[in-house]
């Protein structure tokens, strides 16, 4: 009886979720909408970013070069293939996943700081990789898709129509993207649930525990990595998508930074507090431009309130969730 | 094919590597300094520099000279860093090093976006340390200004040596850095150490950004990103444990990156950058403790 | 009756959220060697990390009448108590001649300190041929004679000793205690050892406290202590 209670308010808690998903873009203008997708963006790269660093606990600061791989596979697509921008989301989401494999098969000799540094190393180095080679890339000007394949832009009438029915293009932006969020938690909840989920736990707590239970670390580490990858690129497909240009500028490694900022504030290991973090990320910036929009303020602000965060809440938003939730699942799994 | 080397140019672009990979050294420096007391890279360290460089043309600017503005800044330095650590770190001490590092970015965006309110976002420019006359050694000609960067590098790592091997505060440091909890039972307050650590290494940091500047035509509050890079490169190069090990790989960085930048056309200077970070990659599969590391234990 | 120079009465501590002593009273007179033993996870360490404060503690703790008990290890070490941590605390990245410095961190007294430094090299003069070296390459035994040495640059009123005998060989450590022994019987050293071997331990003290769960179980001479058959079963393992 009590246990069904339990499941009964997870299930209540999902279908407010899902209620909440549907409707906003009704209850908020376009410009907000937008925003929102943005905040889309962050979720979907600090979900897959969470897999990697909060269940098999390898650092990365580099995961804004990943959605530069997915960012600019779509653009390129776009652009020079004329591919319509949608279709492009999977293939990015392949490429940032192999090259995030790539990157899991170096990082299998480093951890903790060192692989922080060599992934904050990468995201450094992008921007200047991506101007090398402006054939492809389009250089330090970037890829335009308005300039160079209008047509293959989903909306760019202003208006998008799917299944008869009609929307804004900013609506459609945000449902494209917090779908896909929302399919990719889902995605990330099942693994986590499943046996791969306890084998990155077990990874993460103690890589010699996990050897000595027949763990296959280096596999376990890149399939990580990889995973995230496609996650990561997806969200840069996605941010592609919703700029309608892609430039070195668009993945510095401040990017790397909010993402992995996002995973942290929104609690590492741990999957709920996450929109937390995303939302964080997104409207923290434009919070702090509420308060003065003089030049380094909003920085000042955002960083203050990542240091404020991490002193109060070490464990981040799904620590303090865990935490609250504790008492009220306590009483309803065990006996008074 | 030896002989056709163009000597001159091969020993002046040493040098300017040299020059350079000196200023990276100083910064480096300072973030194996703050890595060995508290296990922690500082991502803040350079825009902390760069702060540093913007108060020392403040005070330039209100009509000190150019040395004048620099003691006075290594100082206000100094105390800004112990202030950090009080204030910002010290509550962290104990976390987990994840947290510590995404409070030393959110420093990051703190310092810079100080640095941004308080001095708005138009270029500047810092006079220089050192004359830009050419001197002529050996009938090469050097600049004065890199040799004048070297002379400063050396000199600093130099009092810095000396004050861990042969002052007791040094050695209370050396202490605290390798066993914290050991050394708080022989009565050295910890605490206090790990904040004099931070102050040391903005005092560094300052040194590098305010020798870096002048070098620029202008400059502005992006200064120093490029360099804390190069630093952690070189740190990474030479042994992320080792004060000696930064020094020397970095000043190896300088070259090989300014060689490499001149020799090899393709690499340029577009590719700097990523030849930095090959280098941490390289350095770190194939031996992490770099050139002077000695694998020893280590707070991850 | 004389004053003890260190008194413990109803002491607790905890590791967050684990309750480690639950009231722990002891008490060791100038000049004592005073023992505390006990199985592994007794609390034995504990007690004296209670003491210096390097754990979270409540209960009255004196040292020659005065309270110390909400002072923090680097007061501890200016009232004159030297505590040689589990594993000897070896500055390992230091020299050996370092690692005596240090020991004298918080004294003053330059005249007295090159005095001390003397007398002790005196004592250990193999010290002195390995002043260069770095302390982490000596041997368990060697670290554990330096960590007594440099415990003596304190001048300490009270060495807090823990688990001296810790990978030691038999030798080594019959050669630890008996400095121990030597020093408390020429310089009046006050000693409170801890040990998980119960017989060398008694040899050397006078008197001690048999720990269990976190509170005292047993305590007494060490003689008494030696020839009370049920006792040595149940404690002290032999």
């Amino acid at each position: 009886m009590k246990r069904s209670l339990g499941i009964g308010l997870w299930a209540l808690a999902v279908v407010a979720g899902l209620a909440v998903f549907l409707l906003m873009p009704h209850l908020v203008s376009d410009f907000h909408s937008r925003d929102l997708a943005s905040a889309g963006v962050f979720f979907i790269a600090i979900v897959g970013l969470n897999l990697l660093t909060g269940y098999t606990g390898q650092i990365s600061l580099g995961h804004g070069a990943l959605m530069a791989i997915g960012g600019y596979t779509t653009a390129a697509l776009v652009v020079h293939e004329h591919w319509r921008d949608v279709w492009t989301i999977p293939l990015a989401g392949i490429a940032a996943g192999v090259v995030g494999f790539l990157i899991g098969l170096p990082a299998l000799r480093l951890s903790g700081l060192y692989l922080a540094l060599a992934t904050f190393g990468f995201a450094v180095a992008m921007p200047s990789l991506l101007k090398k080679f402006p054939g492809l890339t389009g250089g330090s000007q970037g890829l335009s898709f308005f300039e160079s394949a209008p047509t293959q832009i989903t909306g760019v009438s202003g208006q998008v129509t799917i299944f008869g029915h009609s929307m804004t293009q900013a609506h459609f932006l945000y449902y494209l993207t917090w779908s896909i969020g929302i399919v990719g938690f889902a995605i990330a909840w099942l693994i986590v649930r499943g046996g791969f989920g306890r084998v990155f736990r077990s990874v993460r707590d103690s890589e010699i525990a996990a050897v000595s239970s027949g763990v296959n670390l280096a596999r376990t580490k890149t399939v990580a990595f990889a995973i995230s990858g496609v996650y990561a690129g997806v969200a840069g497909a996605l941010l592609a998508i919703q700029d309608d240009i892609v430039s070195p500028l668009s993945f510095t490694v401040l990017l790397s930074i909010t993402i992995l900022v996002g995973a942290v504030v929104g609690g590492l290991g741990s999957l709920p507090g996450l929109v937390f973090g995303a939302l964080f990320v997104q409207y923290l910036p434009t919070i702090s431009t509420h308060v003065s929009t003089r030049a380094g303020v909003p920085d000042f602000v955002y960083g203050a309130a990542i240091i404020l965060v991490m002193i109060l809440l070490p464990t981040g938003a799904g620590g303090l969730l865990r935490r609250l939730a504790r008492p009220l699942t306590t009483r309803l799994y065990t006996r008074p | 094919m030896l002989l056709a080397i163009d000597w001159t140019q091969l020993a002046q672009q040493t040098v300017i590597g040299l020059s350079a990979g000196g200023l990276w050294a100083l910064l480096a420096l300072a973030i194996v300094l703050i890595y060995r007391s508290t296990g922690v890279i500082n991502f803040a360290q350079g825009e902390m520099a760069m702060f540093s460089t913007f108060i020392a043309w403040s005070l330039i600017n209100h009509g000190l000279s150019y040395w004048e503005a620099f003691f006075l800044t290594l100082a206000i330095s100094f105390a800004g860093g112990i202030a950090i650590e009080r204030v910002v770190i010290r509550p962290v001490e104990r976390a987990p090093v994840l947290t510590i590092v995404i409070v030393t970015l959110g420093l990051f965006f703190v310092v810079d976006g100080a640095a941004r309110w308080i001095w708005s976002s138009e270029t500047r420019t810092l006079p220089n340390a050192f004359s830009t006359r050419p001197i002529t050694i050996a009938g090469v000609a050097f600049s004065i200004q890199d040799l004048g960067n070297i002379a400063v590098s050396l000199g600093v790592v130099a009092l810095l040596a000396l004050l861990f091997r042969f002052t007791k505060v040094g050695l209370a440091l050396r202490a605290t850095a390798g066993n914290p909890e050991e050394s708080r039972l022989l009565g050295i307050r910890v605490s206090w150490m790990l904040a004099l650590g931070w102050g040391l290494a903005a005092a560094m940091g300052a040194v590098s950004g305010m020798l870096t500047a002048p070098a620029l035509a202008s400059f502005d509050q992006n200064l120093m990103q490029p360099v804390l890079l190069y630093a952690l490169a070189g740190a990474v190069l030479g042994g992320l444990e080792s004060p000696f090990g930064a020094v020397v790989g970095s000043l190896l960085l300088g070259v090989f990156v300014n060689l490499t930048g001149t020799y090899v056309d393709w690499i340029g200077t577009d590719l700097r950058v990523p030849v930095a970070f090959a280098v941490i990659l390289g350095v770190l599969l194939v031996k992490p403790t770099g050139l002077f590391g000695r694998p020893s234990a280590r707070r991850v | 009756m004389p004053e003890s120079l260190l008194e413990l009465e109803g002491v607790e501590a905890r590791y967050g959220p684990v309750k480690a002593l639950h009231g722990v009273s002891l008490t060791v007179a100038e000049g004592e060697i005073v023992a505390v033993l006990g199985a592994n996870g007794a609390g034995k360490t504990t007690t004296l990390r209670a003491i210096s404060g390097t754990v979270g503690r409540s209960g009255a703790i004196r040292f020659a009448g005065n309270s110390i008990a909400g002072r923090s290890p680097e007061s501890v070490a200016r009232l004159g108590i030297a505590h040689v941590p589990e594993g000897r605390g070896t500055l390992s990245e230091l020299s050996v001649a370092e690692n005596l410095r240090l020991g004298a961190y918080v004294r003053r007294d330059r005249v007295g300190i090159r005095e001390d430094e003397r007398r002790v090299l005196g004592r250990f003069p193999w010290l002195d041929d390995r002043r260069g070296q770095r302390a982490g390459t000596l041997s368990g035994g060697e670290q554990q004679m330096l960590a007594l040495a440099r415990a003596l640059m304190l001048r300490p009123r009270l060495m807090l000793l823990d688990e001296p005998s810790l990978g030691l060989a038999p030798t080594a450590v019959a050669e630890i205690f008996r400095i121990v022994r030597d020093l408390n019987e020429r310089e009046g050293l006050s000693v409170l050892v801890v040990e998980q071997n119960a017989i060398i331990a008694l040899e050397a003290a006078s008197r001690a406290y048999v720990l269990e769960a976190g509170r005292v179980a047993v305590e007494g001479g060490s003689d008494e202590l030696r020839r009370n058959e049920s006792v040595r079963r149940s404690y002290l393992g032999y």
